[in-house]
């Protein structure tokens, strides 16, 4: 058994003069306040990586920076879906005994550390050296590929895509924290610039600074307990040129494999964090991980049902599209404001019923995928 | 040895499996469905059919950007295998195609049109 005790989360945007040391610390110090523990209580720690300050030891440069002695710690490399494949390790070693309390942590400045042109660099680099990369493609490039296919299949259309930016858009207007506070719509998606067609410039998250870190620990440090009910993975491929059919992609195999694990199907869920790093990337996700039928994500959000008030609330904080991405950080923060749902401080954005929620991640292309369930108990 | 266009050359190269029978793209000293050593390198036709596109008009590096718009296409090949390449801006998924090479950033790589 393991439960989420503690959850801090960074403003995403500008944090000019900060390093991505200072963006984890940040995050930390405010989870483990969060979580009614001490710093010297935490015996594990696991984080992702930065992509303006790679290091081969990341967790351990964090652990002395911070002040922290582990007994277990590593960083994890999985792209997109880092924060929650992290959670989903801290849940086993701390159920399997290994450690009490382990700080999951990402954070980076990736928006003021590089430039624009370095960001995309190199995360085109995910690409395959020799028969990807040499082409010129771009992370938005990999996902166009993909949206254009999808489309086709389903009968998708650009404006269908432009709905998920304009609902993640509404959501960022009410957390202070998020990087865009103006409203937007259908037709300022549809006549921004075109990044890498049928993706414009408001279909792609932007490039943030920031930081996000938990606490998951063997027992409930306070009186509210978010209990990890199950999580499960799937890994098909890593290049988009290697993806599978889009019947047989991974978030459909790892939702299977977390129903299994947590025994909750799609019908008791009842909040939705899903990773959504391009417009595409949320439609297909969501009608992969049976939150939509086919083709049926758009008219859902235009019939509210993703909405604070729908019936099935959807990454209220704006998600990566709209409250930012600053690389393993950025999906983490779904989890950040999954917890304060299901604990009832949400302020402004809380839910009516935040009992159980599915979190989703993606990393690559579509390329790894991490399923989670979590379950508030009393 | 044939050309491929990984190389400099003017082809596409692919591998087949004599033990399995699996055709890969990507170059690797064994087959990655069944593990046999040495699979047999070939020469593709050139031929395909239009799987994926994406019109690139945002691009990171000063080489590339100097090609802007370009379109990156995802193919399917009468072999059996699936590669990223060039093509014509006008391309629609579906659409049966050959391969030309053409230069981009320094290097010369495969960029496709429809079949005539």
């Amino acid at each position: 058994m393991s439960f989420i005790t503690g959850v801090g989360l960074t403003s995403y945007g500008k944090h000019e003069g900060s390093s991505s040391l200072d963006l984890m610390s940040k995050a930390a110090e405010m989870a483990i306040a969060d979580a009614g523990l001490k710093r010297s209580e935490i015996d594990g720690i696991l984080c992702g990586y930065s992509t303006v300050s790679p290091h081969i030891m990341l967790a351990t440069v964090f652990a002395e920076h911070f002040g922290i002695r582990p007994s277990y710690a590593h960083a994890v490399q999985v792209g997109g879906a880092t924060g929650l494949a992290m959670t989903m390790l801290a849940h086993h070693l701390v159920d399997a005994g290994i450690v009490k309390h382990v700080l999951v942590v990402g954070g980076e400045n990736r928006l003021t550390g590089q430039s624009r042109d370095a960001s995309i660099q190199a995360l085109a680099q995910v690409g395959h050296p020799d028969y990807e990369v040499t082409l010129g493609p771009t992370i938005p490039a990999y996902y166009g590929l993909v949206a254009s296919r999808y489309m086709h299949e389903y009968g998708v259309t650009q404006q269908d895509l432009a709905e998920f930016a304009v609902l993640m858009r509404a959501h960022a207007l009410t957390h202070p924290g998020a990087q865009f506070h103006e409203a937007i719509t259908v037709a300022d998606v549809m006549a921004s610039k075109p990044v890498a067609m049928p993706l414009k410039l408001l279909d792609c998250c932007p490039v943030s600074d920031g930081g996000a870190a938990f606490v998951i620990s063997r027992e409930r440090t306070g009186s509210a307990g978010v209990k990890v009910r199950g999580a499960a993975q799937a890994h098909t491929h890593q290049h988009v040129t290697a993806a599978p059919a889009l019947s047989e992609l991974g978030a459909e195999i790892s939702i299977a494999k977390a129903k299994a694990a947590s025994g909750l199907t799609i019908s008791d869920v009842r909040y939705a964090a899903v990773y959504d790093s391009f417009t595409i990337t949320l439609a297909m996700l969501l009608e992969d991980l049976g939150l939509a039928k086919r083709g049926e994500a758009a008219a859902k959000v235009r019939a509210g049902y993703f909405g604070r008030d729908g019936e099935m609330p959807l990454n209220t904080h704006g998600g990566l599209l709209s409250y930012g991405h600053c690389g393993v950080g950025g999906a983490m923060a779904h989890l950040v404001e999954t917890h304060l749902q299901m604990t009832g401080r949400a302020e402004n954005r809380q839910v009516r019923d935040a009992s159980i929620a599915l979190l989703h991640g993606d990393g690559g292309v579509l390329s790894s995928h991490v399923s989670m369930f979590l379950e508030r108990v009393r | 040895m044939n050309a491929d266009w990984t190389k400099g050359g003017e082809g596409i190269v692919y591998q087949s499996c004599a033990a399995c029978g699996t055709v890969q793209y990507f170059r690797r000293s064994f087959c990655a469905a069944c593990g046999a050593p040495d699979p047999a390198e070939k020469s593709a036709s050139g031929a395909g059919t239009v799987y994926a596109t994406s019109l690139v008009c945002r691009a990171a590096t000063p080489e590339t950007r100097a090609h802007v718009p370009y379109n990156i296409l995802l193919v399917d090949t009468p072999e059996g295998f699936r590669m990223m390449a060039h093509g014509d801006h006008d391309l629609a998924i579906g659409d049966q195609v050959s391969a030309t090479y053409q230069p981009f950033a320094g290097r010369l790589i495969p960029y496709f049109a429809k079949a005539k």
